[in-house]
């Protein structure tokens, strides 16, 4: 059942017009031969009734657990008003605002949100997003070398912190342009930069400092941002954008501040949904702003003198400079920053503290009652945000099964991705968990462990 | 000072007011938590501070700004603006979809995890592919992915001096970008009087360094590449592969599938075809399918079905499946719910659906052709019939009256009708490309016509209405020089004020 509301008679009328006899005719420039009958391997409709009751069976199979992952993605409270509004028709099917005068919704919504996230980051410009967090490090890292024309390596070093798969996905899509990513050494007390074992004739062309790191670890972000920028290194900084309502904004770090601030804004009114649509932000300093990659929005007038808004500095992208684009990009994740910007507005910035305080004291007590069962460690001391590395004395994998057995979700196997770190759990406890959840994850574990 | 009775245009920073708060959004207590003053924020960033009321009434009126496809004919050429049915949305956003995390275990996933394995066996059928993997993000990502591919295949049987990727001069603009990014040198080729490829000039860009070519077809021209077995054939002879761009794949849906063609990949953009939403610019999705050949370089994870004792269990395929793959492009899994978004749609549609999406599409788009012809327009390429969509050329208008492509596109927006994608392919001067998709009614078809034969009309007449266009919008035509020459990236509350002062 296509959407199409032609009748008989209104296809008979339109063929008569166009003096062919049938549809088929309208394909006669394809090679016969090219032309199938019939498309075996997808079924037959359903009406929107069959097909909601399947969803409906479907989601409910995957709803009720309680989750303690985070690793990248993070569960928060999302205001009912914030997908009410973006899903308005008139935000959710539009397109890319190349009418500006016929989308001047959109326009000053990206405005707005460029405006927000500058104010979070402490940087000046802001592009109008990107695809995620992971796919917007490898941006900003090749955007990192079109800015730094005087450094001759194509090095871009990451600190410890920063997340393995964000690096394999930097390498996926930067590595075809030469850039070699790099970890720099790990002091594996901290979890954080190794500064006694920094090699001081590196001059890579970027330092990539996440903060917080992947595991949860803190970086003395000053120290590492003044490092880099002593060898001509850009600063890249991989940001939370919940925990800057609490750590320092990439633009204070060090004595100039990072050059590049990007990261995962889903934490801002985006639902986990199994892992996108998500969005990534980017800002930057004001003389970078013609390498930034993306879309970006700019205020100006209208005829009248008037003010409005519009699609801006287009000579970087691929419909203008093809080869020579910044970038391939062609979307800005335009509904996701819809929400986030709505979200941003319902918080402010006290909302987004109490929402970053709350969830970095949840996690300090979830770490409290798991670390006091026999058997499971704290990898790093304190401090930390809503994040934190645990250390076991078996292989994580059966546990989390069982876990999983009670509907309880309980962190990430970092073995997976990091196996140096040996039987490695991470685990986050946002705002949204309450003492008698995290009394439930202690309980259940406990009883595994004593197995 | 912006009177009262004009909040409709003010930023929401400046409807802030200091200590006002949506309070039921946020938690109740501050809690109390060691962060070292060396890593702590001391500052406090200027985020709007409003009621719930107030935020809502203030993006709620900012939606009414917008244009969209569902209060506007939006037949913008190469964009697939067809209507978005709202159960994809509403069931995409059911609690169990939504609330999933990206590492929760397969088994609390099952839902999600079956729907998106059916959709890549679905996908497969349309496009007669044997692979295919929903991570790309969008259709440039899809791109990325299949030129890296290629790039792959061919470095992993030691053919490293194959760098050169052919685009014709009429491709979308992301074709050479994503060469580009992918390290390899575009050879651009141009196109024949009728809108085919041209083979000579094939020919002789064809050779050892030959990684591949990247086609759209039906063009952006808006025309089937008929000699496109031919094409495959040279280009395969000559040891290069072929990449099919998704974009105009709704001209064929369920008439001609790439993989006949002889494609060995293709990425698929989900928010044309498959009609998930645009959301002002994004969220889309790039699924990419691939042939034999390529099957082994898929980004990964890619959704696989393993039997157990309890029957079928829908996993991850990673690394470990994929050894030679070209690796991960998104942080999780792509663009999850919007995947979900599609194949709720073609469950809905179904196979015969499918067949009648290509076919109305086409007649659509082939009537509008014809309506337009007959009023007086000129067509790009008069000899062939449309596919999907179709250029219209203004060069005539343009030098009789003054009266260019972004005229009539902005004398449109008074009609409202949202104006066709114009100054694209860039080969065709003044044009208009102009894409109706299925979903559109012969009525609103024959309106279409009727705007713009008046729109020429007052500019035959003389009339200058169509340069001061549109008029009937929140603001009138926008000063784009200025916006790229004084750049205004974000409010600043002095400078705002110093603007108001100055207007009042």
């Amino acid at each position: 059942m296509a959407f199409i509301p032609h009748t008989d008679d209104d296809t008979r009328e339109m063929l008569a017009a166009i003096g062919a006899d049938s549809i088929d005719d309208l394909f006669d420039e394809i090679p016969k031969d090219l032309i199938i009958e019939s498309l075996d391997g997808v079924p037959e409709a359903l009406s929107e009734m069959h097909v909601a009751r399947l969803m409906r069976e479907r989601s409910r199979a995957d709803s009720g657990k309680l989750c303690f992952i985070g690793a990248g993605a993070y569960e928060h409270h999302i205001p009912s008003a914030v997908w009410e509004l973006t899903t308005r028709g008139e935000f959710y099917s539009a397109y890319t605002p190349y009418q500006a005068e016929a989308s001047q919704g959109t326009l000053q919504t990206i405005y707005e949100y460029q405006t927000m996230i500058t104010a979070l980051t402490a940087l000046d410009v802001s592009n109008a997003s990107l695809y995620d967090g992971a796919s917007g490090l490898a941006e900003a890292a090749l955007m990192a070398v079109r800015t730094n024309r005087k450094a001759k390596s194509t090095d871009v070093l990451l600190a410890p912190g920063v997340n393995p798969v964000y690096r394999r996905v930097a390498d996926a899509i930067a590595g075809n342009q030469g850039l070699n990513f790099d970890y720099l050494p790990v002091d594996r007390s901290s979890g954080t930069v190794d500064f006694a074992a920094l090699d001081d004739d590196a001059t890579p062309v970027a330092v990539v400092i996440q903060q917080p790191g992947f595991l949860g670890t803190l970086e003395d972000v000053d120290r590492l941002t003044d490092w880099a920028h002593e060898r001509g290194a850009m600063v890249v900084a991989v940001v939370n954008p919940t925990s800057l309502a609490v750590l320092k904004a990439p633009g204070h770090w060090g004595g100039e501040g990072a050059d590049i601030a990007c990261g995962e804004g889903q934490p801002l009114g985006v639902p986990l949904s199994s892992g996108g649509p998500y969005f990534g932000f980017m800002t930057t300093k004001q003389k970078f702003v013609r390498q930034m990659p993306g879309r970006i929005v700019g205020r100006t007038t209208d005829l009248d003198g008037k003010s409005g808004f519009t699609l801006t500095l287009q000579a970087r992208e691929q419909h203008i400079r093809r080869t020579k684009a910044t970038s391939n990009i062609c979307t800005n994740q335009g509904l996701m920053v819809t929400a986030a910007t709505i979200y941003m507005s319902l918080l402010g910035f006290e909302g987004l503290r109490r929402v970053a305080l709350a969830s970095a004291a949840n996690t300090a007590k979830l770490v409290d009652v798991l670390t006091a069962i026999d058997g499971i460690e704290r990898a790093f001391p304190a401090p930390g945000f809503h994040e934190a590395l645990l250390v076991l004395d078996r292989p994580v994998p059966p546990v989390l099964e069982a876990l999983a057995r009670e509907d309880i979700q309980g962190g990430f196997d970092v073995s997976t991705v990091l196996p140096e770190w040996g039987n490695g759990l991470l685990v986050s406890a946002t705002e949204t968990k309450t003492d008698q959840d995290i009394a439930r994850y202690a309980e259940s574990l406990s009883r595994i462990m004593a197995v | 000072m912006a009177s009262d009775n004009t909040p409709y245009d003010k930023l929401i920073f400046e409807k802030s007011r200091q200590g006002r708060r949506a309070f039921a959004q946020a938690p109740a207590d501050l809690a109390d938590v060691d962060i070292p003053a060396a890593l702590a924020r001391n500052d406090v960033p200027a985020l709007p501070e409003a009621s719930e009321l107030q935020v809502v009434r203030h993006f709620t009126r900012l939606s009414q700004k917008n244009f969209s496809i569902d209060t506007h004919f939006y037949p913008l050429g190469s964009c697939t603006m067809k209507y978005n049915p709202r159960a994809c949305n509403s069931l995409a956003l059911l609690p169990g979809f939504t609330g999933r995390h990206p590492y929760a275990p397969v088994e609390h996933g099952q839902g999600y995890m079956t729907s998106m394995f059916e959709l890549q066996e679905m996908l497969k059928a349309v496009t007669g592919m044997c692979g295919v993997s929903l991570t790309p993000m969008a259709g440039a990502q899809g791109e990325l992915a299949g030129v890296a591919m290629i790039r792959a295949y061919h470095d992993a049987r030691g053919d490293t001096e194959r760098r050169e990727i052919i685009v014709p001069d009429a491709a979308h603009g992301t074709n050479p970008a994503t060469a580009n990014m992918c390290g390899c040198v575009v050879r651009e080729i141009p196109t024949g009087p009728e809108g085919d490829v041209d083979i000579d000039a094939l020919k002789a860009a064809l050779g050892p360094k030959t990684a591949g070519i990247m086609l759209t077809n039906p063009s952006t021209l808006g025309v089937f590449e008929r000699r496109i077995k031919e094409v495959a054939e040279l280009v395969h002879d000559a040891g290069g592969l072929l990449y099919y761009d998704g974009a105009n794949l709704n001209a064929i849906l369920g008439k001609v599938r790439p993989g006949d063609m002889d494609f060995d990949v293709i990425h698929m953009n989900l928010h044309k075809t498959f009609s998930t939403p645009h959301g002002g610019g994004g969220p889309g999705s790039g699924a990419v399918g691939v042939g034999e050949r390529l099957l082994p370089f898929l980004p990964v994870p890619v959704v696989k079905a393993v039997d157990t004792e309890d029957g079928v269990l829908y996993d991850w395929a990673d690394e470990t499946d994929y050894p030679q793959s070209i690796g991960r492009l998104s942080g999780f899994m792509g663009n999850a719910g919007v995947n979900l978004r599609a194949y709720i749609y073609m469950r809905m549609v179904g196979r015969e659906g499918m067949r009648r999406i290509g076919e109305y599409a086409t007649l659509n788009a082939n009537y509008l052709q014809v309506r337009l012809r007959e009023a007086g327009f000129e067509l790009a390429f008069p000899t062939r019939r449309a596919s999907h969509e179709f250029i219209v050329t203004l060069k005539s208008e343009a030098r009789q009256f003054e009266l260019t492509a972004m005229d009539i596109a902005k004398a449109l927006l008074d009609y409202n009708y949202h104006a066709p994608t114009t100054y694209f392919p860039l080969l065709v001067p003044e044009c208009l490309l102009i894409e109706p998709t299925e979903t559109e009614s012969k009525e609103t078809l024959d309106g279409f016509v009727d705007a713009m034969i008046r729109i020429v009309n007052d500019a035959r007449q003389g009339g200058a209405r169509f340069k001061e266009a549109p008029t009937s919008l929140p603001v009138r035509r926008l000063d784009d020089h200025k916006a790229a020459r004084q750049l205004d990236l974000r409010f600043e509350p002095d400078s705002g004020e110093a603007e108001e002062a100055s207007a009042a």
